[in-house]
């Protein structure tokens, strides 16, 4: 499909941080001699990269590409919004992965992670470092609040990237379907946590993820993220303007909105994220209804991420390091 | 008389709502199936000529379909079709509340007739998915245990939540007859004529800003075969009836050819309703919600139970469009030809520039 596009696109972000370009020497002479290249082979790259954007172009104006049916558009995805989104993963967070061997290779599996950052960027950015990191390219199906499927525009975007409502029946029909679904049981408690309360994490709710995960057998994975407590550092929550806009909470950062638009400008905070080892569900099927079983699991999971939080901080004393 | 001469065959049929298309066509084919003894047509209105014509082996009876009463204990009908349901509003006849007259109280009427005909066995009942109603916090995709989180606010999707209230009704009253509810997506097809349908037909079409929904649609020729099996097998319940696969509405209206014109849904649900009080009511809020929501429900249940699955939505979409292929305002040929003439352009330039440098 878009491939080609990719590998380049990648050569490029690569040269700039004098990372040896994974490409074939062929495939981008224009970066290999300084001045002018051989114009025949500068050529073909330009009039092949031309061809498929135009051909691009054209199968997204005939209508000529699949949607699931929770409105997951590949092609999209594939072309636009993860080429975006590695911007921000690698040039602005300068992300680390770690652990992607416990993210199984095929079929399904249940991340879990800890939200934080005002702005929910964590579940994009764990999405490209699977995508973009696991040797399988393997799409995360995040799900998502109701409020992100109120709001014109962004509903869309996250139907299209492979997103959907978090309720139950949804979780369990894409874990049934082998996809490897997204969850942060924490919510809005976690996101619009003040800066102070940065990496302890919040309550992990009824646990409806643990039980989606029973009733279909699927491994829990946990994951921790570091890095997004600094993007948006909320000081302060304006409860009443929140009431008013209708908001879980309206947040005062160092530059919003004293800075206006260019308060949206997320911090350059250093990003690790570690996959924990799955926690196997297929032996406990018949728990699924079984509130213990449930808060124990849920609890398990809350503490493993807990404690992997610890050590990434560890590793990162200075939060906007290298 | 033993029925269709077998258990489960039926003997006499009723059809509801002969007089419109969908009614005329699952007659018409009921009458030609030599395993139903005979098929009876009601309706009020005279039927136009086109339908006429189908009608030919059909025996027909002016009434409506609330006023069937003793009718069906004198004819021995063992199975009754119900189709009389009017989908949008009419202003030529009576507008929304003629709508609901027909819709509720019809079925009502309908169904209390069938209760006290004591030779009745099965009874199909045509549904929508607007059943699953509109919310933000809806599932992706509905199957038939989902139930509405919000009460719609289109008048087809209420009516319809009263109608499947009263079949449940009916069921729990006449637990021996087979009682079947069919939640058909939006038909389409080369001759079907719906709102949808003339929605589509357009070289403009509205859309609602910000908002792409997920549409299913059924091909009308499948919504014939699932009615026709459903008279002549056994399948009580009710069952998803759509296309499988999944259509974006930009997706659609680019595969037809024509322009989306996005329009601001706060200003859209006033236009609609601005547009009914004045008596043009077309469109109505069941399309916006649709619009602003989407509607994708699960088949499993049907493929299971019928044995059979429906052509995809993007095949019935795209018989659609080859049968209003005129009036498409951009042909993918004049795409793929645009797309030929600029690489072309690109090519001669950047050759140009190479033979100048």
């Amino acid at each position: 499909m878009s491939r080609p596009e990719e590998q380049h696109d990648e050569s490029r972000l690569d040269n700039r941080y004098a990372v040896p370009p994974p490409v074939t020497p062929d495939t981008d002479p224009a970066r290999q001699n300084g001045h002018r290249p051989a114009p025949d082979q500068v050529g073909d790259v330009w009039d092949r990269r031309v061809a498929s954007g135009l051909a691009f172009l054209r199968r997204r104006l005939a209508g000529d590409y699949e949607v699931d049916e929770f409105g997951f558009d590949p092609e999209l995805t594939e072309a636009v919004f993860h080429p975006l989104l590695r911007r921000l993963y690698r040039d602005w967070f300068r992300t680390e992965v770690s652990g992607l061997e416990n993210v199984p290779t095929d079929g399904a599996g249940l991340i879990v992670g800890n939200h934080s950052g005002t702005v929910a960027l964590d579940a994009l950015i764990l999405s490209t470092a699977l995508h973009h990191e696991h040797p399988d390219h393997r799409y995360l199906r995040l799900l998502g609040a109701d409020l992100v499927f109120r709001m014109p525009v962004v509903s869309e975007i996250a139907r299209k990237t492979g997103g959907t409502v978090a309720c139950n029946p949804d979780a369990e029909r894409l874990l049934r379907n082998g996809e490897l679904v997204g969850v942060f049981p924490e919510g809005f408690k976690g996101v619009g946590k003040l800066y102070a309360e940065r990496y302890k994490l919040q309550r992990f709710g009824r646990g409806g993820f643990v039980s989606a995960a029973l009733r279909t057998g699927t491994p829990i994975i946990p994951v921790a993220i570091v890095g997004g407590e600094e993007i948006y550092p909320m000081l302060a929550d304006i409860k009443p303007l929140a009431r008013l806009l209708k908001l879980p909470y309206f947040p005062v950062t160092p530059t919003f909105p004293w800075l206006g638009p260019l308060g949206m400008v997320p911090l350059p905070s250093k990003w690790l994220i570690e996959f924990c080892p799955p926690i196997p569900t297929a032996h406990l099927m018949d728990s699924a209804d079984d509130p213990l079983v449930v808060f124990n699991l849920a609890d398990q999971v809350r503490e493993t991420i807990q404690q992997t939080l610890h050590q990434l901080l560890e590793r990162r004393p200075d939060p906007f390091g290298p | 008389m033993t029925p269709g001469g077998s258990q489960s065959l039926p003997g006499v049929v009723v059809v509801t709502g002969v007089s419109r298309y969908l009614g005329a066509h699952v007659a018409a084919r009921l009458a030609a199936d030599p395993r139903i003894d005979r098929v009876i047509g009601i309706d009020l209105p005279e039927p136009g000529p086109e339908i006429e014509a189908l009608l030919d082996r059909v025996e027909r009876i002016r009434i409506d379909a609330g006023s069937v009463g003793g009718l069906l204990a004198d004819l021995d009908v063992d199975t009754v079709v119900h189709l009389a349901l009017v989908s949008s509003p009419d202003p030529q006849h009576g507008g929304r509340a003629a709508m609901k007259e027909q819709n509720v109280i019809g079925t009502m009427q309908l169904l209390a007739a069938c209760q006290r005909a004591p030779r009745l066995r099965k009874i199909v009942v045509r549904s929508s998915t607007a059943a699953y109603g509109a919310s933000f916090r809806d599932p992706a995709v509905f199957t038939e245990e989902t139930e509405p989180r919000e009460v719609p606010r289109g008048g087809f999707g209420r009516d319809i939540l009263d109608i499947e209230g009263y079949v449940r009704g009916f069921r729990r009253r006449r637990g021996d007859v087979t009682a079947t509810v069919l939640r058909f997506a939006p038909f389409i097809g080369s001759t079907a004529d719906t709102t949808l349908t003339r929605y589509f037909a357009q070289p403009v079409v509205p859309t609602i800003l910000g908002r792409d929904a997920r549409l299913q649609f059924l091909h009308f020729e499948d919504a014939l075969e699932v009615l026709h099996r459903s008279v002549v097998e056994d399948h009580p319940g009710t069952f998803n009836v759509a296309g499988p696969g999944v259509l974006a509405l930009s997706q659609a209206i680019r595969r037809a050819g024509r322009i989306a014109v996005p329009v601001l849904e706060p200003g859209l649900s006033g236009a609609v309703a601005l547009a009914r009080l004045m008596g043009f009511g077309r469109y109505g809020l069941d399309q916006v919600d649709l619009f602003v929501h989407g509607r994708v429900v699960d088949i499993s249940r049907l493929e299971r139970e019928y044995g059979f699955t429906p052509r995809s939505t993007a095949a019935a979409f795209d018989d659609f469009i080859r049968a209003h292929h005129g009036r498409a305002v951009v042909t993918r040929d004049q795409l793929a030809a645009a797309e030929k003439l600029v690489l072309d352009q690109i090519r001669q330039v950047r050759s140009a520039v190479r033979e100048r440098s």
